[in-house]
Order: structure tokens, then C-alpha cells, then sequence
């Protein structure tokens, strides 16, 4: 063997094997590192609906519940406030929620299943801040011409009264408005539209 | 065998002994000749050569204040809050650690700041420094990314909403976004999981990289050399006799006893900030951060603490409008590429990724631009040694046409930096865009303004 040629080509091909099956073992070892960092099955299994009581929410009033960690919001809507909603479709990106930020029953002018009561996730769908419900009619510093909505106080998005997001602002896409359905006239349940139950 | 060879260690008085039976075993008097007793560092050093070292003094200090804060934080969404509180109210002296760590966070942000205006200025990150340069971007990357952790840690209300913003960011990707978002929290929202996992960042993974990335930033310097306000190689110019640079003089004793007294200065500046005002009007410590964490409520103004507010203003200004602004320089960008380079394939590359950055620019929400924008803003800083095409590197040689470019940069970044604090309005938007524009022209254009910049040749020795 000493006096031997070296063999180079048998040398490289060695150390590359080597280097590749090192390579794929670290890399499986990663695996299982990684993962571990996905939600765990206790944060998954989180998350039921919530029911909420409606009954004490006076007109232009807003409540905020908690649901899956975030924040729902139910607006008692004035008909002065949905009055600005529908003469403010010039003003959104999306006014006739084209994209399915909302489930089917919601795809309507007011976003609701009853025009008066808007529920709605009340993340921005920017970088999801909580916006700031703004109803006065009047001049804000963010828009001289303010008719009424929502506030995004982290990038200045703006967003009406059913949740539409306005044009040109930093948020993409409207508010997402959560599966709910009426237990009753006054109780909703929140996070669970099936039907039955 | 190599131990009966080495020379014993004189010098040390009655430490002689004990270091030559050490150095017999370990390279010690090697590493102190190289980089402290004959490194030989160019001799006019100014001012500005403070903050290298300065950078590594707060580094140590954060990571001393860091252990002894682990001591009494609880890294858990319940607790949190009530355990900074407590570090703040009971336990003995804690106020004063945790301001030292809180004030020497910003700290950090500034003396960085100011090292990496130096290269800016005399051209450090210019050939053969590429590499000392990149090592440092690296580092600054760390050190944004260890800031971030560290500030969701007390669990106010501006650590959540801060890092439910910038998680965020990552959400808004093509394709991989929403899951990334969802690795990265570990949960559908930013949670317990979340504040346990970037604990486990703050303390020790970035951390770890960080020392091992300064010890590396420290080697590439010390085998090139230091660069100087001069710009001029000293190794060029050795003493036949000596064989050491003529312009040099040795890190120690000389340039120990200079930084020492930056310390100094450094640490009553700090001192006087961490007694008297340690938040620091909330630009340090934001007054919402005294706030609980509440998942259902952002505070009414939220923004980034200052050190990072030039490349949130940056993120804002991405608005549907301005990414006509946008195409508007691409175009302009890629008709001077076809104009004035003489390589063909570099024009047709040009013009084609100038198109398909046209089309994704309508076809990708102004949303994702704005993240990309940010990204691009803190990373374009990697590819600067390549950029400028001066023959000279320091700006006492270079033109009018350099110097007016980075003036008009570090107004452009102070002004990014001012509006990125302040509430949206549509005056700030506005100045917020022309000054994105600005700070990306400044990279864009500067392989030409650089090349016809009129320099003066560069003296043969160091000027003192």
C-alpha cells in the first residue's frame, strides 16, 4: 500500500459519502428540534366557541370578547351608521367582499347576518394591530372626511363600518368576520355556525 | 517537545513563572503579541475609533446584567410582568440591573450606530475589508434580532403588540407566510409558547452566535489590519529594519490607554442617563410597556423603540400609490444600467428583472412590498464594499459628490428614524416615501456617483 499511488478519486469520493451521510443526519436530528417549536396540541386543542350575551349592547354601542385568543368585536349599528356604509363603497378596496374574508352568510352590504349587529375579528389584516373604533362623524388627522369605523392606530389603516378596509392603505384585505350564528335574539355564539347544535 | 523550545516569559514579575508554565502549554504569549502587544494599528485614530471597543464593553455589560436578570425573571406569560416588577420594587439593587440592561440595549444601538457610520466614512468596508464588513452586518442582524426578543421578555403592552406586528411581518410572505408566522409563536397568537421560546433566543442562542461572530469580526480585522481616517494601507509601508509598519504602533499600550479613556467618558454619559433618566422620555423604555400585556387592546400609538424606527417608517410607507414611485425608480434604474454599462448580458439582465420586479410589483399586495422593502433596507448594507467604485476609500479624499450622498443619507435616516416614532399622519406618510426613496438611491446610485466623483489622490503616509 505505502508505495502505492495515492488514489485521489477514491480519497474525494469518500469524504464527499461522508460528508452527505453526516449532512443527512444532522439534518434528520433537526427535524424533531424544529418541529417542537409548531403549536403543541394543548394550543391547538384550545379554542371553543364563546357565547356572548347581546342584550345589554345599546345602539352605536361596541363590546370586544375574547375568542381563540383574539379579539370579537359586536357593534350595535345605528341606522345613521349603516346609512355611511352603503354610501361608502367609492371609499373601500372591496365593497362587495369579493374575497372570502367572511363566511357565506356574511357576504352581503352590511357583512352581517342582521344588518344592526356587525361581529368581526378585530385584527387588522395588515400586521394585526387592533384597531380603534372611531364612530364619530368628523375630521380626524388620518382623514379630514371621516364618516365613521375603525382605526388602525399601529400603520393607519382605515376601515368602515361593516369592516371594509379603505383604499390605498396598508392593510390588503377586509376584517375577517368570525363563524357565528344567533342562539337566540340576544345570545350569540361565537367561533360555531353549524347548524342543529 | 514545543514546551522546552518556548522562551520563558520575562516582564511579568513574580508572574513569570506561572505564565511561562502556562505558555508552555497554550499559545498565550502568541495570541498576546497578535492582537494586543504587536498588532501595530495605524497611529492617527480619531475620535470615531472609540466605538469598536465601546461596542464590546456594552456587550459585556448586557450579557453580566442579562445572567443576573435570569435570576428572578420568569419567563411565563402569567408571571412575567410581575416578576419585572418585582426586580424593579424588591429585589436588592434589581431597579439598577435592570436599568443598566434596559439603557445598555440603546446604548448598544448607538455605539453601533457610530462604528458603522466610521466605515461609511473612511471606506472601512472597501477591498481587502469586505469580509471584517460583513461579519459586522451580520452582527447588527443579531443584534436587531436579539433586541426583539429581549423586548417581548417584560410582557407589556408594547413587548405583545410590538411582537405581534413584527411576527407579523413574516406572516404576510407568499406561500410560506402564514405557517413561518405560526412556527415562529408556536401558537395561533402571540402567547405563552411565544414568550418562553424567545426567552430561550434572548438568552442564549443569539447570544452564543453573537460572541462567536465578534470573535470572527475581531480575526478578519486583525489579519488585514485596521483601516484609518487616512483610508491609506500602513502595511504598504514597513521599516526595513523592524519589518513593522512606520505608521503603526502597537494595540497595547497605546491604543488600550486611548480606549480606556473612551470607557471612561463612555461610562458617565451612561451613568448620567441610568440615574436620571433611565427611559429616557419613552424613546428607552416606552411608557406603554408599564402596561399588562392585554391580547384584546393595541395602545393608541404603537411603535418600535428608536433604533429601529428608520426601517418601520420605511414598512409604512409601502402604500398602494407609492408603488408607482416605485416602478417610476425601477424604470429609471434599469434605462441608467442600459445606458451606461458597456456588458451586454448586465443590461439584459437588468432589463429583465427590472420587468419582472415591475409585474410582481402590481401582482403582490403593497402589504408584502412593505416587508420586503424593510428586509431589503437592512440587507442592502451587505453588498456596499461592492457598490462604490471610488479609487479612494476615505471621505477626506473622496469628491463633493460622496460627501453630499452620505450627508444627505444620515439626514435621511435621522428623518425615517423620526417619523417612524410618530402616529401615522399623511404629511409623515409622504415625507416617510420620499425618504425611502431617497435611502435606497443612495445604494442604487452609488456604483456612478462614486465613479465620477472628482477624488483627491491619497497621501503616502498617515496624516496626523
Amino acid at each position: 500500500m505505502a508505495d502505492k499511488e495515492m488514489d485521489q478519486g477514491k480519497r474525494r469520493f469518500l469524504v464527499a459519502a461522508t460528508s452527505v451521510a453526516g449532512g443527512v443526519a444532522t439534518g434528520a436530528v433537526a427535524v424533531p428540534l424544529v418541529t417542537s417549536m409548531l403549536p403543541s396540541e394543548r394550543a391547538k386543542a384550545a379554542g371553543a366557541p364563546v357565547e356572548v350575551d347581546i342584550s345589554k349592547l345599546a345602539p352605536g354601542e361596541q363590546m370586544t370578547v375574547e375568542w381563540r385568543g383574539k379579539p370579537v368585536w359586536i357593534v350595535r349599528r345605528t341606522k345613521e351608521m349603516l346609512e355611511t356604509v352603503t354610501k361608502g363603497d367609492d371609499k373601500v378596496a372591496d365593497p362587495d367582499s369579493k374575497k372570502l374574508m367572511q363566511p357565506a352568510y356574511a357576504k352581503n352590504e352590511f357583512r352581517s347576518i342582521k344588518p344592526d349587529y356587525l361581529v368581526v375579528v378585530g385584527i387588522c389584516t395588515h400586521l394585526g394591530c387592533s384597531p380603534v373604533g372611531k364612530f364619530n362623524v368628523g375630521p380626524e388627522a388620518f382623514d379630514a372626511n371621516w364618516q365613521g369605523g375603525f382605526y388602525c392606530p399601529c400603520h393607519g389603516s382605515l376601515f368602515d363600518l361593516a369592516g371594509r378596509v379603505y383604499k390605498n392603505k396598508p392593510a390588503p384585505d377586509n376584517l375577517v368576520i368570525p363563524p357565528y350564528k344567533y342562539l337566540s335574539d340576544t345570545r350569540l355564539l361565537i367561533g360555531d355556525d353549524s347548524k342543529g347544535a | 517537545m514545543a514546551a522546552s523550545q518556548k522562551q520563558p516569559v520575562t516582564g511579568a514579575g513574580p508572574f513569570n513563572g506561572i505564565l511561562t508554565w502556562v505558555d508552555q502549554r497554550l499559545p498565550l504569549m502568541q495570541l498576546w503579541r497578535e492582537h494586543l502587544s504587536e498588532y501595530y494599528a495605524p497611529k492617527n485614530f480619531n475620535f470615531w475609533y472609540y466605538f469598536g471597543s465601546l461596542a464590546m464593553v456594552v456587550l459585556v455589560l448586557q450579557i453580566v446584567t442579562g445572567i443576573f436578570l435570569t435570576m428572578h425573571y420568569k419567563p411565563d406569560a402569567a408571571l412575567a410582568f410581575a416578576s419585572v416588577e418585582y426586580i424593579m420594587r424588591d429585589v436588592p439593587g434589581g431597579w439598577l440591573i435592570r436599568y443598566m440592561h434596559s439603557t445598555g440595549a440603546s446604548a448598544f444601538f448607538v455605539v453601533v450606530y457610530l462604528h458603522m457610520l466610521r466605515g461609511l466614512m473612511y471606506g472601512s468596508y472597501q477591498k481587502p475589508r469586505e469580509l471584517i464588513w460583513i461579519f459586522g452586518m451580520v452582527i447588527y442582524l443579531c443584534l436587531m434580532a436579539e433586541a426583539f426578543f429581549g423586548y417581548l421578555l417584560p410582557w407589556g403592552q408594547m413587548s405583545f403588540w410590538g411582537a405581534q406586528v413584527i411576527i407579523n411581518l413574516f406572516d404576510a410572505l407568499p406561500l410560506i407566510g402564514p405557517d413561518l408566522s405560526l412556527w415562529i409563536r408556536g401558537d395561533y397568537v402571540v402567547s405563552d409558547a411565544t414568550l418562553n421560546r424567545f426567552f430561550a433566543f434572548h438568552v442564549i442562542a443569539i447570544p452564543l452566535v453573537l460572541v462567536g461572530l465578534v470573535a470572527a469580526h475581531i480575526m478578519a480585522l486583525h489579519e488585514v489590519g485596521s483601516n484609518n481616517p487616512d483610508g491609506v494601507e500602513i502595511k504598504a509601508n514597513k521599516d526595513p529594519q523592524t519589518g513593522h509598519p512606520v505608521d503603526g504602533i502597537p494595540f497595547h499600550p497605546y491604543y488600550t490607554v486611548k480606549d480606556a479613556l473612551g470607557v471612561v467618558v463612555f461610562a458617565i454619559v451612561f451613568s448620567t442617563i441610568l440615574f436620571f433618566m433611565p427611559e429616557f422620555g419613552g424613546y428607552f423604555l416606552e411608557y406603554n410597556n408599564f402596561i399588562p400585556a392585554d391580547p384584546l387592546k393595541t395602545p393608541s400609538h404603537i411603535a418600535p423603540v428608536w433604533y429601529f424606527t428608520p426601517y418601520y417608517s420605511i414598512l409604512r410607507a409601502a402604500t398602494d400609490d407609492f408603488m408607482w414611485a416605485l416602478a417610476v425608480g425601477v424604470i429609471a434604474f434599469v434605462a441608467l444600467i442600459v445606458l451606461t454599462a458597456t456588458n451586454k448580458t448586465l443590461k439584459m439582465g437588468a432589463v429583465a428583472a427590472g420587468a419582472v420586479t415591475l409585474v410582481a410589483f402590481f401582482a403582490i399586495e403593497a402589504k408584502v412590498w412593505g416587508v420586503l422593502l424593510m428586509g431589503a433596507a437592512t440587507l442592502i448594507f451587505f453588498i456596499l464594499p461592492w457598490l462604490d467604485q471610488s479609487p479612494v476609500k476615505s471621505i477626506r479624499y473622496k469628491g463633493v459628490l460622496f460627501r453630499t450622498a452620505l450627508t444627505i443619507f444620515i439626514i435621511d435616516f435621522i428623518v425615517l428614524g423620526y417619523f417612524g416614532t410618530q402616529p401615522v399622519t399623511t404629511a409623515g406618510t409622504l415625507i416617510s416615501q420620499i425618504a425611502t426613496l431617497v435611502y435606497f438611491a443612495f445604494f442604487a446610485l452609488m456604483p456612478w456617483y462614486s465613479k465620477m466623483d472628482k477624488t483627491r489622490p491619497e497621501p503616502q503616509r498617515v496624516t496626523l
